[in-house]
């Protein structure tokens, strides 16, 4: 072999390895978080949730796989061809891509990118393409309704989105997410989301909202447009969507753990406890675990929104909120306040 | 060559060729959603392209910007509109020469420029790599807040008030539109709607 191939083994395995563990827990977890979906709202409307297929109905998501896989894909006749069948992978393409600037514990990340932030805006801005694709390439009246309101709810929740994270810049001084989570080190007081609560409540919902997730679910509303941009999807096409959307979830609940919530850093530590102080990969699972759970409520609890009252909330409430929290913070880094800020200005 | 090399070699050329021939694309294509996409396309190639020269912040931003704001907005506009798509290839003749003339323009330009390359202008001369560690978007924004302070607000200043003449253009205050405000149903109290009242038994004999 020749000796300029080996090195490039040695520098491409690791990376494949790491690419095809995070790809298979990423949907791992998509395939048992339906399954938590189901079960949790299931108990908080006082049933049952999936109880027959394996223990406790714990194969049940295995076996939704099964059937989708093995159902027609059904391409419209009138339909744009193969942007009908392109759209459902630009839809999952960002949601998996993102992980890889993702960290999940000290030195335990795919691509530790200087920009990571910002390279994380840009892919998830890209995914409303799928959406877009999907509602226009399906020459239907209710996929392309489905994805105009989608697609404008994206856009306008993701300024509100960008601007909390430029809170979550201005306080760790970088956009390197390895670093934003070393500047969060330190117990739970040290964790943003105390000095930026506005900005982690607006980017979490602002986040429940890009995912086109109840209450913010009128891109699907089935009551008035069946089930919106993937309304003629049906198949492996249509489980594409629906992982995507679950990646989603997962990523959002990823990012705010990461950027608000001390991502890998256990909230007891620097108290010296055995094991509880301890950092690590536990702790990142966990906190996304909680904030998954939310989602989950949200849609078990909450009642759809009104199409206007969405676009008033982003535009009007979440966005000067988010600038008015700026000027504050701004104040906060000025008087190096508490144990966030001690840095001043650099 | 080493590997490394190797690779940024080919990805330079695979990147390129799609970026050129979608670019050809958005011109030739029939449909105007399609040209949009293949110039949503032609951005992404050039941004990897920008990511290769090592500047990762433009390349990055160039994809947030364009690709996921700019040419969405293009697209919903594109998708809405009921475009006739014979209508828009009529003046295809009658444009031509305009666009020969751009492009005649563009390339005296570029010929311009690497020409003053060959004879050794510094300002022009190849990317030098920097290492992967050096945090260009921390570079970037200190020359703009630092050193280029005034035109960068003047930039900044000019575009908000391009946005403000835009939203005047288009405002229209029409008469009798029925729309909720929001402020005032929020600000409603009980007493301000329901009024109590202790209805009397009608009288004997009164006539109702």
């Amino acid at each position: 072999m020749n000796p300029w191939l080996l090195g490039l083994e040695s520098w491409f395995l690791p990376h494949l390895v790491g690419i095809l563990v995070v790809t298979v827990v990423v949907i791992l977890s998509v395939a048992y978080l339906t399954y938590a979906e189901r079960k949790v709202i299931g108990y908080m409307q006082s049933r049952l949730g999936p109880n027959r297929v394996g223990q406790w109905g714990l194969l049940q998501p295995f076996a939704d796989v099964l059937k989708l896989l093995f159902k027609e894909i059904i391409i419209p006749e009138r339909s744009s061809g193969l942007l009908f069948v392109v759209a459902p992978v630009l839809a999952i393409v960002p949601a998996l891509a993102t992980w890889a600037v993702i960290p999940f514990a000290r030195g335990l990340i795919l691509a530790n990118v200087n920009a990571g932030l910002i390279y994380v805006l840009a892919l998830t801005s890209i995914g409303v393409y799928g959406v877009i694709l999907a509602g226009w390439a399906s020459n239907s009246k209710y996929a392309l309704l489905g994805a105009m309101r989608s697609a404008a709810q994206i856009i306008s929740y993701e300024i509100a989105m960008g601007f909390a994270l430029i809170g979550v810049v201005m306080a760790a001084q970088t956009l390197n997410l390895e670093h934003i989570v070393e500047n969060q080190s330190g117990g739970i007081l040290h964790w943003y989301f105390i000095p930026l609560l506005p900005l982690f409540m607006i980017y979490f919902v602002s986040g429940v909202a890009e995912t086109n997730r109840a209450p913010f679910d009128v891109a699907e509303g089935e009551s008035e447009i069946v089930a919106g941009f993937h309304v003629e999807y049906s198949g492996t096409a249509f489980a594409v969507f629906f992982l995507a959307e679950y990646a989603n979830m997962i990523l959002i609940a990823a990012l705010a753990a990461t950027l608000f919530l001390g991502g890998w850093g256990s909230p007891l530590a620097g108290l010296g406890i055995p094991l509880l102080s301890a950092n690590g990969l536990v702790w990142l699972a966990l906190k996304i675990g909680v904030l998954l759970f939310l989602f989950l409520w949200f849609r078990a609890t909450f009642p759809r929104y009104r199409y206007d009252q969405i676009m008033r909330l982003g535009w009007k409430v979440f966005i000067p909120a988010t600038l008015v929290w700026l000027v504050v913070e701004s104040a906060f880094i000025i008087g190096q306040v508490g144990p966030w800020f001690h840095g001043g200005l650099s | 060559m080493n590997p490394a090399d190797w690779i940024e070699e080919g990805v330079f050329w695979v990147f390129g060729t799609i970026l050129v021939v979608s670019a050809f694309r958005v011109i030739t294509v029939r449909h105007p959603v399609h040209a949009a996409l293949f110039l949503v396309l032609c951005f992404f190639n050039t941004a990897v392209l920008w990511i290769l020269a090592g500047a990762e912040f433009l390349g990055i931003i160039l994809i947030l910007i364009y690709v996921g704001a700019v040419l969405v907005l293009l697209l919903f506009v594109v998708m809405m509109l009921d475009v006739e798509v014979e209508k828009l290839r009529e003046g295809f003749v009658r444009y031509a020469p305009l666009g020969a003339v751009v492009a005649l323009i563009l390339i005296l330009e570029l010929v311009y420029l690497f020409w003053a390359h060959t004879l050794g202008f510094h300002g022009l001369a190849a990317p030098i790599h920097v290492l992967a560690r050096h945090d260009n978007t921390r570079a970037l924004g200190t020359e703009l807040y630092r050193r280029d302070l005034y035109p960068f607000e003047l930039a900044g200043m000019i575009l908000l008030v391009g946005l403000i003449a835009a939203i005047l253009l288009t405002l229209r205050h029409r008469a009798g539109i029925q729309s909720q405000k929001p402020s005032e149903q929020v600000r409603v109290r009980a007493r301000d709607r329901v009024r109590l009242v202790s209805p009397k038994p009608p009288r004997r004999g009164a006539s109702t």
